[in-house]
């Protein structure tokens, strides 16, 4: 297994602490603490037991018989991480951050979001672990997404719009990091991606890589072999480096990351920060990042709230540039066409984000052979886009 | 000697203490911004910052964003403001200039032609907010081949770290004066005074006060303490207000002697 990041926090030149003076002490004894009681067998203990009891862990490794045969070739497997608790795998990484930040001493919580996802989780942990909860939220996500405002309200948490930028993800994650800065001291904040200033990418990967250690031991059961192919939809990147990292080792199994092409990556409109991307310093990180020549951010553009993000975390830019995994756009229509695809075969809605993720493979089936096993991280559950489908397609099935 | 230098130099001499206005360059247009800081050296101040628009300014609270917001919509970037410190020499502004830019702008312009253009443009010094010690080698080593200062950033939260921040550092140490983003505030960092005294512990360049500062009583009482205060957002939201003014040739100069008037009343 590898040993990134290195004490600078650094994978390769990716990664590293950007931020204002005024966080670098609370960064430092962050990473103390996560050091100190995430070896703490009471604290393992604690969070194993939440992950199967509330969250139902293990996820199945599903066997997607009929998607196979559709697609001619290689037997698919869906990791089903749209089973957790919460219906995606932001649960796990909240989890975990909501037992160290209780073990820290922190009673308050703050969290970004973008479509609501990692929103919900931290306001179902916080409500779980009796916590104070603020969630922040670009002004545009909190219209496209009302009802998860609201399940966030539900849930005993405040949700603070965010008016700044272009009033999305990126914002959110702005304006909770300037909250953390004034209420550093009380507060703990609960990142949701594989991105930030050190220790987050790291923390984050290794809170998600239950993931990939449970599909490699999945996979062995079932087919006495590793998969030739482990597929993951990536914006941050959580879902993405949970399941490559335990596989990183394991040179014959190509890892793939599918990133938002929206409109296609030939137009302004995606959000394909590897492909089309440059080395930048964003959200208090080194790593690949949408700007302009002058390094100004550029805004993202996706059908799928989760990928629509100008950065990447920094442990994909790395394994991208030394060629460990290989990065791939998808555009929304490909993206959709393969959700309606898994529901019509399989019976199962997934997030928009996961639905990326099939359409590479969909795209991909071709050149398999029947001997090949694929595995596609199903990141999340559809439900929470289904009425943005139906905007988009004009409530006809395509 | 660096003009930063000269200029702490001479204020010590006459017992006097820097007052550091800061704006951000483009807002309303760059043309304008040149003659606010004609302006400011006129109502006495010492030292300008010039504020580079970001897209993302994560140590700034909101007027200083909106500032940003509205000098990225008519495209300017760093090289239109490092111009703006040359276009101000030229109509005779003889202050020392520091430009204070996130760091992505200067990873982009590429370290080396960047001090070029630095020294180039006549800017003596540097404030780069998301730069923290472990990450500056890089730029600090070609600051100092190009004698240009990096003024360091110390927080109340930098406890023991200040003793590593402001090792070997030049110009002055810029000491935050509360938990938070920049903007105008009523209360700060209780222990502010032995904050700024435990600085000065382990360092014998100037120690200035900024973030929050906004109005007479405030510059005075940190002024008493420290050997300068900066004025950001509080002079940010003055320019803001006067836009109106400063965009229609009949009323610009009113607008300009508006912010002239409440620079000069800070000193």
């Amino acid at each position: 297994m590898t040993q990134l990041p290195d004490q600078n926090g650094r994978f390769g030149e990716f990664g590293g602490r950007f931020v204002p003076e005024t966080l670098m002490n609370a960064l430092i004894h962050l990473e103390e603490s996560y050091k100190h009681f995430s070896q703490e067998p009471s604290f393992q203990e604690e969070l194993s037991y939440l992950l199967k009891q509330y969250s139902g862990r293990e996820t199945p490794l599903y066997y997607a018989e009929r998607l196979s045969k559709y697609l001619g070739k290689a037997k698919i497997y869906l990791k089903r991480e749209d089973l957790n608790h919460t219906g995606a795998h932001k649960i796990n990484n909240a989890l975990a951050q909501g037992v160290l930040a209780k073990r820290m001493g922190k009673n308050k919580v703050i969290a970004e979001t973008g479509a609501g996802q990692h929103g919900v989780a931290t306001a179902t942990v916080a409500a779980l672990l009796g916590m104070e909860c603020k969630v922040f939220m670009g002004e545009e996500d909190t219209k496209r997404q009302a009802l998860n405002v609201f399940r966030m309200q539900l849930l005993g948490a405040e949700v603070i719009p965010v008016s700044s930028g272009s009033r999305t993800l990126k914002d959110a994650g702005n304006e909770a990091l300037r909250y953390w800065v004034s209420n550093v001291e009380d507060t703990f904040y609960i990142l949701g991606s594989a991105v930030g200033p050190h220790p987050y990418p790291m923390m984050v990967r290794n809170f998600q890589r239950i993931i990939g250690d449970e599909t490699r031991r999945q996979i062995l059961e079932v087919e006495g072999r590793l998969p030739d192919h482990v597929v993951a939809a990536i914006g941050g990147g959580s879902n993405a480096i949970g399941m490559f990292y335990p596989f990183i080792e394991d040179q014959d199994v190509a890892l793939i990351g599918v990133e938002a092409a929206g409109k296609g990556v030939e137009t302004a409109f995606h959000a394909s920060t590897m492909s089309k991307g440059t080395k930048g310093v964003f959200q208090g990180s080194m790593s690949y990042l949408l700007q302009d020549k002058f390094g100004q951010v550029q805004e993202a553009f996706s059908i799928s709230a989760g990928l629509d993000y100008p950065g990447v975390g920094p442990e994909h830019s790395y394994l991208k540039d030394i060629e460990r995994a290989k990065y791939v756009p998808v555009t929304d229509q490909e993206a959709l066409d393969a959700l309606q695809l898994l529901c019509r075969t399989e019976g199962i809605i997934p997030a928009l984000e996961s639905a990326h993720a099939i359409a590479q493979v969909v795209k991909m089936a071709p050149g398999l052979s029947s001997d090949d096993i694929v595995v596609i991280c199903l990141s999340g559950r559809g439900d929470k886009d289904v009425e943005s489908i139906m905007a988009y397609t004009g409530g006809k099935q395509a | 000697m660096n003009l930063i230098d000269q200029t702490f130099t001479r204020l010590k001499e006459n017992q006097k203490t820097a007052l550091i206005p800061f704006l951000t360059i483009g807002d309303p247009d760059v043309d304008t911004s040149v003659q606010i800081i004609a302006e400011l050296e006129a109502a006495g101040a010492d030292i300008v910052e010039l504020g580079v628009p970001y897209s993302d300014p994560l140590a700034d609270g909101p007027v200083i964003q909106r500032a940003s917001q509205r000098a990225l919509k008519h495209q300017v970037n760093i090289v239109s403001c490092m111009e703006a410190a040359v276009k101000a020499r030229a109509a005779g502004v003889k202050l020392p200039f520091i430009l204070f830019t996130y760091y992505n702008p200067v990873l982009q312009f590429g370290l080396d032609r960047f001090f070029e253009e630095v020294k180039k443009h006549d800017i003596s010094g540097l404030i780069i907010p998301d730069l923290p010690v472990e990450e500056s080698a890089e730029l600090t080593r070609r600051a100092e081949t190009a004698e240009i200062h990096v003024i360091p950033l110390v927080a109340p939260t930098s406890n023991e770290r200040i003793k590593s921040i402001v090792a070997g550092a030049k110009g002055f140490v810029y000491c935050v004066s509360s938990l938070g983003v920049t903007g105008e505030r009523s209360s700060f960092f209780v222990g502010v005074e032995e904050f700024i005294g435990q600085v000065k512990q382990y360092t014998d360049i100037p120690a200035v006060v900024g973030f929050g500062i906004s109005n007479r009583e405030q510059a005075e009482k940190f002024a008493r303490i420290s050997d300068g205060v900066v004025v950001g957002s509080a002079i940010v939201r003055q320019i803001e207000e006067a836009i109106p003014l400063l965009q229609n040739m009949d009323t610009r100069q009113e607008g300009l002697l508006q912010i002239r008037k409440f620079v000069a009343q800070l000193k």
